[in-house]
């Protein structure tokens, strides 16, 4: 008896298992399945690289260049921001603090972590925008600047946690060693403790790059909403996932412009893959060091 | 020897402020929205269903909707999740079928969650004819957790000492036993803290159920499985971006953020003084 | 305490009335000791009984340590390097310290033994790379590694990244070598090899080894120090102290009546 509910225990540990790789076909499958089609009437290389994104005229167009633009300056915008901030602040707490404020910053930073991207949101549309607007004088807050304040300040947890971890998991000794042969803390942080933490910072950067361009309220509430490229960093744009987000409404199932979301999430999902693979080979290769 | 005392002063001062300015932005982003958001707050603010069109009154079937749609989700994705972390770390065979199931959690965690709400939308409310529904939401909730849960309760299974098991498989219990008897009780703190985290993610997001689950207008408080619901992220955003009347409705979308706060912080907080006690106790 | 005496001799490395505490433990007590220039002085004793964090004194690494308090002085050179005004990272480029686990950057080889000059800044690439093949030729590494310079450090054996770690040391031509009990991570054969190379280089620079092996004290140095709970028990020329021991409880250590 006890043989048979091991058997049947075991079997079900590995069916619920496959439930995880079932899921995530069915995810790849769906956007695939309803996003595909466009490609029947959109070539593959116009949707790509047009800048028209008139998916309500009456001649419907179908380019997500600037889309496709808007996001990775979105992404760009915030890293600029969470990386200084968030490696620096890493950096201070993993070399320089000392034992008690290292032991607190880190449940901190994993709480801050935690609040959800909608909250940003509403900090960036009610606070921050109408403060960008007064301050440079402009006609609206909502755009690229603001954005990248609120994605990087979103993104500073992720970096500066992962980034912490790597740091301190550098042997002490070769600190010792350092400091042995004459050089100053900083000497030690910058030749040192940071280029053997190379990978663990490495992979946060990759991990905050995913975290910030599948990001979708924050942009929805904060980029401004105009399908343009921005010329400067004051100006509106619109990136992917708040295409699909404020769009998905409009549309009637199964029409083209309900599949150009959908072919709009497929490049996003090849978008966070490649960059998942990427670090996931970053931290193949620190461990066979 | 100058310059390196200076580069060295320099570098350390730079650090700091990168420190001080991430702490006072954060600062001023949450006393922002705690300030203004606390004066809205009251029994009825939490009690009361909205009134006159969205514009006064509480937030209490939004309240009601992310209670269901979390603890629906998690019920059925921590079963999941521990199952699949027991096939991970205890069975672990045959390798290449482990590596695809670790490949496909690590995926699953970094989907973007609008796609998430993309998926849930095509195969949910569609496909199975589930409509927008509290079923549908907490479904596409249910697999956002899971790689969440199946990470944290892979590493508290890890962490569980071999003494133990081998004890348990030496004195002739099966694996199934040895699992339900020793590993699990053992690791289960670990994997509450992890499943109190997910909870914490789910009740703040908002893409995954904008198209499965939510709705800003509801008339009744969610009676079934199949009834639209209301949600705390969601009528946030809602409120700025689809409101009437923005004098009214930016202080409720305030009072809405503060709520939704303290709720998803205090979760993950709890979470963090589980862990913090058990690996104080523990003599291992 | 002990030999007062010895520091009118030709020492410039002394230690003088040297007490720590960390937090409330006073671990050292009141200690005097003076290193002879060229020769291998031996701290031997008990675990526990200070020998390392004394060690550790001669170039303040225990400034690293939290609650660290030290009074005293410790003159190198004439210069207290425990005054207020004394500059840390340049006293630690004038002490040499190898560890007792090898412990190379995860670099080349030639950026290791490189590293203490390229910090300063004030030296051109031609001095470094001559200073660092001197260098290794002093650590006997030089033939071995002479083709592969650029290769990465972690590639050696644990024997020859000691002796790199010795020859790093070397490169800043230290006027003091510290070592931390540096064999006692490694292999008879390794082991032997570096107490010839340190029996060569005290020619070079003045050597203060910790071991806790008694016989490799015996072996290889000109003078040792006994340590026992804080205090500086003995200290004296190795072959007076190994046979006729002054204090009882040296005797008691060396015959291994408590270890």
């Amino acid at each position: 008896m006890e043989a048979l509910k091991n058997k049947v225990f075991k079997l079900t540990a590995y069916v619920v298992a496959l439930f995880s790789v079932i899921f995530l076909f069915g995810i790849i499958f769906s956007i695939f399945y309803e996003g595909l089609p466009l490609f029947r009437v959109v070539p593959l290389r116009e949707f790509l690289f047009s800048r028209q994104w008139y998916p309500t005229h009456e001649d419907p167009e179908f380019g997500i260049w600037t889309l496709l633009v808007g996001s990775i300056f979105a992404t760009l915008g915030a890293l600029v921001i969470a990386l200084p901030l968030g490696l620096g602040s890493a950096v201070f707490i993993s070399e320089i603090a000392g034992k008690r404020w290292r032991e607190m910053a880190k449940p901190v930073i994993e709480l801050l972590a935690a609040i959800p991207s909608v909250v940003y949101g509403l900090f960036g549309m009610a606070v921050l925008a109408p403060f960008v607007r007064e301050t440079f004088n402009l006609d609206t807050g909502l755009n690229l600047f603001s954005t990248s304040i609120i994605l990087g300040l979103m993104v500073v947890p992720i970096i500066a946690s992962m980034s912490e971890d790597a740091l301190s998991s550098v042997a002490s000794d070769l600190r010792e060693a350092s400091l042995a042969l004459g050089a100053t803390k900083w000497e030690t942080i910058t030749r040192i403790v940071i280029p053997a933490a190379r990978s663990g910072v490495i992979g946060s950067i990759l991990l905050g790059f995913g975290r910030a361009i599948g990001e979708t309220m924050v942009v929805l509430m904060v980029a401004g909403g105009s399908a343009q490229i921005p010329r400067t960093v004051f100006q509106s744009l619109r990136p992917l996932t708040s295409t699909i987000a404020a769009e998905m409404g409009e549309t009637v199932m199964g029409d083209l412009h309900f599949q150009s979301l959908f072919a709009i999430a497929i490049v996003l999902f090849v978008i966070t893959f490649l960059t998942n693979l990427i670090t996931e080979l970053v931290f193949l290769k620190r461990s066979s060091r | 020897m100058n310059l390196r005392k200076l580069s060295n002063h320099a570098g350390i001062g730079a650090l700091s402020l990168c420190l001080l300015l991430t702490a006072l932005a954060l600062l001023v982003f949450l006393w922002s929205i705690i300030s203004k958001g606390w004066s809205v707050l009251s029994w009825e603010f939490i009690s009361q269903p909205p009134r006159e069109a969205m514009t006064s009154g509480g937030i209490y079937p939004a309240l009601l909707g992310t209670l269901y749609l979390t603890v629906i989700s998690i019920a059925i994705a921590l079963p999941l999740g521990v199952m699949t972390a027991i096939y991970l770390n205890n069975y672990g065979k045959p390798h290449w079928l482990v590596r695809i199931v670790k490949v496909a959690v690590n995926t699953l965690a970094g989907v973007p969650s609008i796609i998430y709400g993309l998926f849930g939308m095509a195969v949910f409310v569609n496909l199975l004819r589930l409509d927008v529904s509290l079923l549908a939401g907490s479904f596409t909730l249910a697999i956002l957790a899971l790689p969440l849960i199946i990470n944290a309760s892979e590493e508290a299974l890890r962490s569980v000492p071999k003494d133990f098991t081998d004890a348990s498989l030496a004195l002739g219990a099966t694996e199934r036993q040895t699992i339900l008897r020793v590993s699990l009780p053992t690791a289960l703190p670990n994997i509450l803290t992890g499943a109190i985290i997910s909870i914490g993610r789910v009740a703040g997001e908002t893409a995954p159920i904008m198209f499965t689950a939510a709705t800003f207008y509801s008339r009744k408080l969610p009676k079934s499985l199949s009834d639209e619901v209301m949600a705390l992220p969601y009528h946030i955003f809602a409120l700025m971006t689809e409101g009437s009347n923005a004098q009214k409705q930016v202080p409720i979308a305030y009072g809405t953020a503060v709520v939704l706060l303290f709720l998803v912080l205090g979760i993950s907080a709890l979470a963090i003084a589980i862990r913090y006690q058990i690996r104080r106790k523990r003599k291992w | 305490m002990v030999n007062e005496a010895s520091c009118l001799l030709n020492t410039h490395i002394c230690v003088q009335n040297l007490n720590l505490w960390f937090g409330a433990n006073h671990v050292l007590h009141a200690v005097d000791l003076c290193l002879y220039e060229h020769r291998i002085t031996a701290l031997i004793g008990p675990s526990g009984c200070g020998k390392t964090t004394l060690l550790r004194c001669f170039n303040r690494m225990n400034d690293l340590i939290d609650g660290t308090r030290i009074t005293g002085t410790l003159l190198l050179d004439d210069e207290d390097i425990y005054h207020p005004k004394a500059q840390v990272t340049s006293i630690r480029s004038r002490v040499g310290m190898v560890f007792q686990k090898p412990n190379p950057f995860p670099k080349s080889i030639y950026a290791n033994v490189a590293y203490g000059l390229a910090i300063t800044g004030k030296y051109s690439k031609a001095q470094i790379r001559e200073r660092v093949r001197e260098s290794l030729m002093s650590a006997w590494l030089w033939d071995e590694v002479k083709d592969r310079l650029h290769d990465s450090a972690m590639s050696l054996s644990g024997g020859q990244q000691q002796r790199l770690c010795i020859a790093r040391a070397l490169a800043n031509q230290p006027r003091v070598l510290l070592l931390d009990e540096p064999t006692s991570a490694l292999d008879p054969q390794s082991t032997a090899k570096i107490e010839e190379l340190l029996t060569e280089l005290k020619k070079q620079v003045t050597i203060l080894i910790v071991t806790h092996n008694i016989a490799q004290a015996g072996r290889i140095s000109d003078y040792t120090a006994f340590m026992y709970l804080g205090d500086l028990i003995e200290f004296g020329e190795t072959q007076q102290v190994f046979t006729v021991p002054k204090d009882p409880a040296t005797e008691a250590y060396l015959t291994g009546v408590f270890g």
